[in-house]
């Protein structure tokens, strides 16, 4: 188990930047996730860490030690590919075994470790079955335990997920962290789907473009994003541009140009947003945060678009110079339909002022 | 935690040396450095001595010179025959593949295996058994002479027509193949559209079905205009001396070398011209997508006249395929010099074949084209997995001057490939280790490896393609370095494409001809040159039985390969 260390680390592929700056610093064991839209650079960092490319500029440390340019076969991870990429002519057996090979262990504990790692992943009776023999979600378990077997210092997986159908994501998506957490090994994960990053991550970095946008736990990413990226790329999320009234200790209070009013904390705001009276700001508010009825922060629109998915209840409400999308739990009553009339409130500490 | 003390192990000055940027173009040097040793360096020393010992444009003023036309009929008689192969291969080549693709017919797939016979053929053998068949003293000619007591033969494939119908023989292959893939992408509900649309089945043929073809036919005409151009084996058994391959030929016979030379290096440029027009046009015909996986329903043949008429045209067919390879077999058995004025061979016997692997000398052209092709193929190898891996893994600046490179000799004909060689290597030079490898065991091995330098080259990029290179990256995460990776990994994977290009080269070292004849040496004459002999010295039967061998040879290979491709899609050439 290691840790490993990004200090500025840049990539560039002849004039397309890959990466920019990147600064990380993963704890020995933490399930660490990259997450962002296709073309981010996700890849190209977990590649970095793979050795399979070597940075245009800055280090990359495993615990003290510089790897930057290290070859890849002397690094000690374990990688899955989004791709599985098994070897096709051998069998379940001797995909796993081929790193024990590898690092010459003698053929009974070969044995015993394959037959072991096969158990883990639960593929116990398929060992001698050849790759194309294993449906889409085996093959991922036999990628799994051939990256596992060699107990890896380091654990990389990219997109390990995309190319099972939506049921078996998600017991695979619990069958991995379940190892991860028993094998106590340092993971870094890539995902463009922020519910697996959410529901399995320690920590996670929203990248775009090649840059860092936010690092820190789900719930910080979540509840605290630094900036309209985040906060839209990570759940559902109504961003209103809003000017600031007054700040009057722990109060602020906004209003658009059609003088709707609302109040919220300033310990709810980003360390980017600029805090000031008079300058115009971004304010996020969760759909889920939003209820029905009187409260702190009242507001009465018009209905614009029911949909009802069973849990709950979402609408679209016309509020003069806002579209707030809200959603109410489902708790068996009356839907209202387009065109009526709704009150809602908006809980002061459901407001958070994001950054540029 | 550890310290920083591992970190000075890996800053060794190898290490240093192996990840720097330049250090690709050292492991890739040896591919160039054979490219220009054996391909450019031979080519550049024709050029040279194409310019005679007196400096200036002398010999290129003779060849374009209207007092001796020689070369000028030489250069006109080529481009004529080629144009003309062109179209007749075309016309039945195209024709062959609507028919097996689109209709339905009795004795359709004994004629649909049967059609790609000419390519099991060799150049040679093929050849001699057109002569055989339907020349002067032909089978045919002679056989209807006999039947209708005529004073003459009616026919006799001679000259010119005789260099066509064998190159329409064995070429039509060309446009066949790329036809029929052609149409078995087709979308037939492009034609039902139209033909919903009230147009008429010409129409369609002009305005849908011919467009939709073109890509492909140009492609053929291309190969078969450029192959129609180097052939030299047609034009030297039909007599066709003002052709170009023949005109170098006759001045290398005579010992004007430098005229060869300038012959050579003008049908060169008119071949690479090809080639670089191919290569265009093959990448900007990369955009066009037919739709695919759609298979074409046949119509089948109703009406009784037209069905009665199919029989027969198929059965026509099938025997005008078959007819040369049995032939050959029937000649194989006839007794040497017993042949004369008769329509068959009048006297059989077993003793060639015997012969073929008993008598010593009936052997050694066989043992020593094996043995030139096992050197040649092995140098095959090893040269295309490394340029294939380079080409496909690695990234380095030149890569379409090693393509060309490796495409160049297979574009040049075999004539021009031997005259490199003969400037080359007839004095001592280090690419051959300061040895003169003219009149060596070396020569016709290095012939064979630089013209077949594609074919192991091409299927093994082929396989690699399909391969995902993930794959070795994750042996490489796993532990392995390069080499292991590469032989536990790579090498299995491309074992069959690998496997088919090399069969491929092997069978083609064995029967190559035209390269040979002017390059040979008597101590190691290769199978090809000993027909040919034994061709002129009325040993029709050795002759036909050395030929029926290369055929079975040929036909195995054939088999392995069509096996080996079963499984995966790496497809040579
Ligand atoms: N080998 C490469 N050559 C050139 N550009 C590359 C290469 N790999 C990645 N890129 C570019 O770098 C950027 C980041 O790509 P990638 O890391 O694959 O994104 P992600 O994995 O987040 O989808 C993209 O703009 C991509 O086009
Ligand atoms: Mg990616």
């Amino acid at each position: 188990m290691k840790g490993v260390r990004l200090n500025d680390i840049t990539k560039t592929f002849g004039k397309v930047h890959g990466v920019k700056d990147l600064n990380i610093d993963i704890q020995p064991g933490e399930f660490f996730t990259f997450l962002g839209p296709s073309g981010c650079g996700k890849t190209t960092t977990l590649r970095m860490i793979a050795g399979f490319y070597y940075p245009t500029d800055g280090k990359i440390f495993f615990d003290d030690r510089d790897v930057t340019r290290l070859q890849p076969n002397k690094r000690d991870i374990g990688m899955v590919f989004q791709n599985y990429a098994l070897f096709p002519h051998m069998t379940v057996n001797e995909n796993i075994a081929f790193g024990l090979e590898v690092r010459k262990f003698s053929k009974e504990e070969i044995t015993r470790k394959v037959d072991e790692a096969r158990r883990l992943v639960r593929l116990g009776q398929y060992g001698e079955r050849k790759i194309n023999e294993l449906s889409g979600g085996q093959q991922q378990r036999v990628a799994l335990a051939r990256a596992l077997v060699i107990k890896p210092d380091i654990l990389l997986l990219d997109e390990p997920l995309s190319n099972l159908d939506a049921k078996l994501r998600e017991e695979t998506r619990i069958e991995i962290k379940r190892l991860q957490a028993e094998l106590g090994v340092t993971t870094v994960y890539v995902t463009h789907d922020q519910t697996e990053a959410m529901a399995m991550s320690d920590r996670i970095m929203v990248m775009e473009d090649g840059y860092v946008q936010q690092i820190g736990t789900p719930q910080e990413i979540y509840n605290r994003p630094v900036n309209k990226f985040v906060s839209s790329f990570i759940g559902e999320s109504n961003t209103i541009e809003m000017t600031i009234m007054s700040i009057d200790g722990e109060k602020v209070i906004v209003k658009n140009e059609h003088g709707v009013l609302i109040t919220g904390l300033l310990e709810n705001s980003s360390p980017l947003a600029p805090m000031n009276k008079g300058e115009k700001v971004h304010v996020s508010i969760r759909p889920e945060s939003i209820h029905q009825g009187e409260g702190e922060n009242t507001l009465t629109g018009e209905i614009t678009f029911v949909e009802f998915t069973g849990l709950s209840v979402n609408y679209m409400v016309d509020i003069p110079g806002i579209t707030l999308k809200v959603m109410i739990i489902n708790t068996g009553g009356k839907l209202l339909e387009i065109g009526d009339s709704i009150q809602l409130n908006i809980p002061a500490r459901s407001l958070y002022f994001l950054g540029e | 935690m550890k310290k920083q003390t591992i970190q000075s192990s890996q800053d060794s000055l190898w290490a240093r040396i192996t990840r720097s940027p330049s250090f690709i173009y050292v492991l890739i040097s040896p591919l160039f450095l054979i490219l220009f040793g054996y391909v450019i360096y031979p080519f550049y020393q024709t050029f040279i001595q194409s310019f005679g010992s007196e400096t200036g444009l002398n010999n290129y003023e003779r060849f374009f010179s209207f007092e001796s036309t020689a070369n000028l009929e030489a250069l006109w008689t080529s481009v004529y025959i080629s144009v003309i192969s062109v179209i007749t291969c075309a016309i039945v080549g195209v024709l062959m593949a609507f028919l097996l693709e689109r209709y339905d017919f009795p004795g359709r797939r004994m004629l649909s295996v049967l059609v790609l016979v000419p390519m099991a053929l060799p150049p040679l053998v093929g050849v001699l058994s057109f002569t055989f068949l339907y020349g002067e003293s032909g089978i045919i000619p002679r056989g209807l002479q006999h039947i209708f007591n005529l004073e003459q033969v009616p026919f006799a494939l001679e000259g010119v027509w005789g260099v066509i119908v064998v190159h329409t023989f064995t070429m039509y292959t060309y446009f066949y193949l790329t036809a029929s893939a052609a149409i078995k992408g087709l979308d037939p509900s492009l034609e039902e559209a139209a033909t919903n649309l009230g147009a008429s089945r010409l129409r369609i043929w002009r305005k849908v079905i011919l467009p939709m073809l073109t890509p492909s036919l140009v492609a053929a005409a291309l190969l078969v205009f450029m192959i129609s151009m180097a052939s030299y084996t047609a034009p030297l058994i039909f007599g066709v001396e003002r052709t170009m391959t023949m005109q170098i030929y006759l001045s290398r016979t005579n010992g004007n070398l430098d005229m060869a030379a300038t012959q050579s290096t003008i049908l060169s440029f008119v071949s690479i011209s090809f080639l670089i027009i191919m290569r265009w046009y093959q990448n900007k015909r990369n955009y066009q997508n037919l739709s695919k996986g759609i298979s074409v329903h046949r119509s089948e043949v109703k009406s009784k006249v037209m069905k009665v008429l199919s029989v027969i045209l198929s059965f026509v067919g099938v025997i005008i395929l078959l007819l040369p390879i049995l032939t050959l077999i029937l000649i194989s058995f006839s007794v040497d010099g017993t042949w004369t004025i008769q329509v068959l061979p009048p006297e059989y016997t077993f003793d060639h074949y015997k012969a073929l692997f008993t008598d010593e000398r009936t052997w050694r052209p066989i043992w020593n084209s094996l043995q030139m092709g096992f050197v040649a193929t092995v140098g095959n190898i090893i040269f295309g997995v490394a340029a294939a891996y380079a080409m496909v893994r690695l990234n380095f600046k030149g890569k379409t001057v090693l393509d060309i490179l490796i495409m160049v000799p297979w574009a040049l004909p075999g004539t021009v490939v031997a005259v490199n060689l003969i400037a080359a290597f007839s004095e001592e030079n280090i690419f051959a280790f300061n040895q003169v490898l003219i009149g060596t065991f070396w020569i016709l091995p290095l012939a064979y490896f630089i013209r077949h330098l594609p074919l192991v080259f091409r299927s093994t990029s082929a396989s690699l393609m399909q391969m995902d290179q993930s794959i070795e990256e994750a042996s490489r995460s796993l532990g392995a370095g390069w080499w292991m990776t590469f032989r536990k990994i790579v090498l299995p994977l491309t074992l069959t494409g690998i496997l088919a290009g090399t069969l491929l080269a092997f069978v083609q070292s064995i029967g190559e001809f035209v390269a040979s004849i002017l390059i040979y040496s008597t101590s190691t004459m290769p199978l090809s040159v000993a027909i040919f002999q034994k061709m002129y010295a009325f040993k029709f039967g050795t002759a036909c039985a050395y030929g029926v061998l290369q055929i079975i040879l040929i036909l195995i290979v054939l088999t392995i390969s069509e096996k080996l491709s079963k499984g995966s899609a790496g497809s040579a050439v």
